[in-house]
């Protein structure tokens, strides 16, 4: 699912003729050498001597020649190579733009909008309308990250201090998982993400959804479960839309339910392991920036029952 | 000091053998005992001690590699959590490029070259017993670190701001950044003394065009060392000034540059890729012209492809940032610049492909691994061309792909050709051979792992692996490939136990070597196995490029040194016509306690910034009694 060789898109197609058809030369050429270093090995041994002049100036022509071929070679993977970056996709095209802050170690995707009341963000799960070119605005909240889904395109670093701009495009619909690239500290190995396209419909109600401000719970145990979210230090990290919580540090919650998974790709998103992560975030994800909160069962059980109501 | 006139009077004329070998060890003689080893400047016994200390770095830093594949074997394996698998990976990259690579390949060079040039020590003895010694405190302080739960996390590339006062806490990046100006140091100073006892040491008539290929790799591959260390001794001191006075050289908030770190970096970190392998290349060039039997094929392109992989090595850093995301216009010149490396790079494999074709292989251990290494780079080469690809490279940078490349390219390219050179070398340093049947073992063994361990790598990262994870989940499709690579890391590993079980077998009981045991051709089989502290009896004159094949009774020799003291023939640059004797350096202390007290100021500048001003009144005390001004004995002509 996360491999080069499962390309999905355009770009990744084209880099993966590349790899693929750049592997297949090379290996003909290193086929090639083997067989002249086997030949030479297992040729009959001659009587020593001097060498002979005449053999020398045969060896001479035949490195000149390989030489010459080598260069001819590295022409062409060179000229090769710049024709595959032109088809990297042109960022004055994109009519979507999103902007991509990576984190320690969770993705913030914020749809910025004109209007500042139909912007909305989201986490680990980027929403993208199919066959459209997405330009992606890189940027990194604390260390270098690097966004990296293969089967729709190259890697791009995020960088503090620098905004960087990827062209990504899904021909068909899907979800495409990601990881980031770059070394970013103890948790790198857990920083997942998933492109999700879908057909333009889907998409815009997708993102309409999103839009909305949270639902108010009508269910008791989630009414509690609110209670106990803005009583405890979570509002301070988190932000659910149309309530009080309105922190920056963690990801925005207001649409939860609506995840497939939970903590950068770590967990899928079911009721259980909501439970399991909120009480024990540091032996699942050890190193995390999410504190343990401490919180009896019944809190537990509340507040799991209202993440889950956060559709 | 005389001229030539001088080393024509032959003042030891008149000595037969045994009495002149006899004066000259008194001379050039380090005491027995604990006194002597603390303050010897002879090049062999500092070689061949910073040999054995960069393997038993080579084996530490290997263990790690084996504690990595464990944890990596199985996904969400626990046996080792986050923040020891990182500060794992980083001792390990730092440890094989900091104190095992580089170090080794300086430390054959430290042996090599004297002998190989025909001179009695290397230039600047005392240097090279301090450069020794800063080395093996700066391999201590990382590893005690290690010991303590304090070892850097960061990577051996340290990227800010990850290293930097923000994120990285506690100590462990200082001791990185730290560890980084000891090797420096010492490197430094090899390099210095390399490039002088290649320049002006050589023996008579081993003009420029009659060096052997190992001493040009090791005279080129000191260029690199003094042009690319600056690069790295700014970055770790702007690191460390960031860190401890809260400068702000990387940090964007406060108009820093975080990409100023990668570009000073691979400024030198790719380079650092030649510093390492050229000395192979050298060792590989030896290697086979002494198992073909057969003088090398084209000398001058060996040498300008040693000369223009070294130049090109200073055009290609950016190739490690292909995905930061740099105007088009640069990636695209270091694209063609990094592809340009492989044209050199070829041109030496096909000048020993050439010299087997014309000559007749004697397969002995050493050659196997050759073979070896022309199999392996062979294929790290091509890899090499592919990340040269900027597009190429944006699908595999920071994957297991890299990883087996250059994995295929240090290992292949470099440890192979090294382990090759001490089955070659080992008689010499030891007078004892090592075991035919074991050697052949070690190198199956070796190779068959190696490329076990490390070809399904290159799938792996095509596969989406990323680099630098301490775990994967099991929905991954990586886990039967991961196992494999572990258990095939195993019978790598096996390999390397044979082959130090044979290093210690033989040093003390392997068949006597003699003087040339692989009947070669350069002047360090000239002398006896081990040689004489004082390296040759006369100092040999040289007539051809390979002079123990073109002159195989006897060779010429210069006279004219004394021995009542230690003397050596300095030679003109091109020519190396003997232009005077100089003295060489008695043994001192100094070196050892200049040593200890630079240990003294850059440790403790990791915790006071005052450490620079107090701890250098210690080294100016050792400094002034190194250069105190002794009696030499005056010279009576």
């Amino acid at each position: 699912m996360q491999s080069v060789l499962n390309a999905q898109a355009e770009p990744a197609l084209h880099l993966k003729y590349l790899i693929v058809g750049t592997v297949v030369l090379c290996a003909i050429i290193w086929i090639m050498v083997m067989i002249v270093l086997a030949w030479s090995l297992l040729r009959a041994y001659r009587s020593p001597g001097e060498a002979a002049p005449e053999t020398e100036r045969r060896m001479g022509r035949v490195v000149l020649s390989a030489a010459a071929a080598t260069v001819f070679v590295i022409t062409g993977l060179t000229i090769a190579s710049f024709y595959a970056t032109g088809s990297l996709g042109r960022p004055e095209s994109a009519p979507v733009t999103i902007k991509v802050r990576a984190q320690q170690w969770w993705w913030q995707f914020i749809y910025d909008e004109p209007d500042p009341a139909k912007a909305f963000q989201t986490a680990n799960e980027l929403h993208i309308p199919v066959g459209t070119d997405i330009r992606l605005e890189l940027e990194a909240a604390d260390v270098i990250h690097s966004f990296w889904v293969p089967s729709l395109t190259g890697k791009r670093d995020l960088i503090p201090g620098r905004r960087n701009v990827l062209i990504l495009r899904a021909d068909r619909p899907g979800i495409y998982r990601g990881q980031c690239a770059e070394f970013c500290g103890l948790q790198h190995s857990h920083m997942a993400l998933f492109v999700i396209a879908e057909d333009n419909a889907s998409f815009d109600r997708w993102a309409a959804d999103q839009r909305s401000e949270a639902r108010t719970p009508s269910d008791g145990e989630a009414v509690a479960g609110k209670a106990v979210f803005m009583a405890k230090p979570c509002a301070a990290c988190h932000s659910i839309r149309g309530t009080e919580a309105s922190g920056t540090t963690g990801p925005d919650l207001t649409h939860i339910a609506s995840r497939q998974t939970i903590a950068a790709g770590l967990l899928d998103n079911t009721r259980g392991a909501l439970a399991a992560w909120i009480a024990d975030p540091q032996t699942l994800k050890p190193g995390n920036n999410m504190p343990m909160v401490p919180l009896s069962s019944n809190e537990l059980r509340q507040i799991t029952a209202y993440m889950d109501s956060l559709r | 000091m005389t001229g030539d006139a001088g080393l024509a009077e032959q003042r030891i004329f008149d000595l037969d053998e045994g009495e002149l070998e006899r004066r000259l060890s008194e001379t050039w003689e380090t005491p027995r005992g604990i006194w002597g080893a603390l303050t010897t400047v002879d090049h062999k016994i500092i070689g061949r001690r910073y040999i054995i200390t960069a393997f038993v770095f080579l084996i530490l830093g290997g263990l790690l590699a084996l504690a990595m594949r464990l944890q990596l074997a199985q996904p969400e394996a626990r046996f080792i959590g986050p923040d020891r698998y990182n500060q794992i990976f980083t001792m390990h990259g730092s440890t094989m490029m900091f104190l095992f690579a580089v170090p080794v390949m300086e430390a054959m060079g430290v042996y090599l070259v004297p002998l190989m040039v025909g001179t009695r020590n290397i230039a600047f003895p005392r240097l090279n017993a301090f450069s020794y010694w800063i080395f093996l405190a700066g391999g201590l302080l990382l590893w005690i670190a290690f010991a303590l739960d304090t070892a850097p996390d960061v990577g051996w590339f340290a990227y800010v701001p990850l290293s930097g006062p923000q994120f990285g806490a506690g100590k462990r990046a200082d001791i990185w950044a730290q560890m980084i100006t000891f090797t420096e140091l010492s490197a430094l100073a090899v390099a210095v003394e390399i490039v002088v006892t290649v320049f002006k040491q050589r023996a008579p008539g081993m003009s420029l065009d009659r060096i052997p290929l190992f001493v040009w790799a090791m005279l080129v591959t000191s260029f690199l060392i003094i042009m690319a260390m600056p690069a790295i001794m700014f970055a770790s001191s702007s690191l460390i000034l960031d860190r401890l006075v809260g400068t702000h050289f990387f940090n964007p908030a406060e108009g820093g540059d975080v990409l100023l770190w990668q570009h000073l970096f691979w400024f030198f970190g790719h380079p650092e890729v030649y510093i390492i392998f050229l000395p192979a290349v050298g060792m590989v060039s030896s290697i086979v012209s002494t198992f073909a039997r057969r003088p090398l094929f084209g000398y001058l392109p060996l040498v300008m492809a040693l000369i223009s992989t070294a130049v090109l090595a200073f055009g290609l850093w950016v190739h490690h940032m292909f995905v930061v995301g740099l105007p088009q216009v640069g990636e695209s010149f270091f694209t063609a610049s990094s592809m340009t490396i492989a044209i050199p790079a070829g041109v030496q494999i096909f000048c020993w492909l050439a010299t087997l074709w014309d000559g007749r292989p004697q397969f002995k251990t050493p050659f196997l691994f050759v073979i070896g290494f022309i199999v392996t780079f062979v294929i790290g080469g091509l890899t090499g061309v592919m990340v040269a690809s900027v597009p190429f490279d944006t699908q595999v940078h920071d994957t297991y792909f890299v990883v087996a490349h250059f994995h295929y390219v240090l290992i292949g390219g470099a440890v192979f050709p090294l382990l090759g050179a001490i089955y070659y070398w080992f008689p010499k340093m030891t007078g004892h051979m090592m075991s035919e049947t074991l050697g052949r073992f070690a190198f199956a063994l070796i190779f068959i792992g190696f490329n076990m361990t490390f070809f399904p790598m290159h799938i792996l990262g095509l596969e989406g692996m990323p680099r630098r994870i301490y775990t994967y989940q099991p929905e991954m499709p990586w886990a039967g490939m991961n196992l494999f690579v572990s258990a095939s890391a195993l019978v790598l590993a096996s390999g390397f136990f044979i082959f130090f079980v044979d290093v210690l077998r033989s040093a003390r009981s392997g068949a006597p070597a003699g003087a040339n045991p692989w009947g070669a051709s350069t002047l360090e089989w000239a002398t006896s196995s081990p040689p004489a502290c004082f390296n040759f009896a006369r100092i040999p004159v040289v007539a051809a490029r390979d002079p123990l094949w073109s002159e195989p009774d006897e060779l010429t020799v210069a006279t004219g040194l004394r021995t009542d003291r230690r003397e050596l023939i300095v030679s003109s640059l091109v020519e190396a016509q003997a232009e005077a004797r100089e003295s060489s350096p008695r043994n001192s202390i100094w070196p050892l306690l200049s040593a200890i007290a630079t240990t003294i100021m850059l440790i403790w500048s990791i915790f006071s910034p005052w450490a620079v001003v107090w701890g250098s009144i210690p080294i100016a005390i050792a400094l002034i009694g190194w250069f105190w001004p002794k009696q030499v004995p005056e010279d009576e002509s």
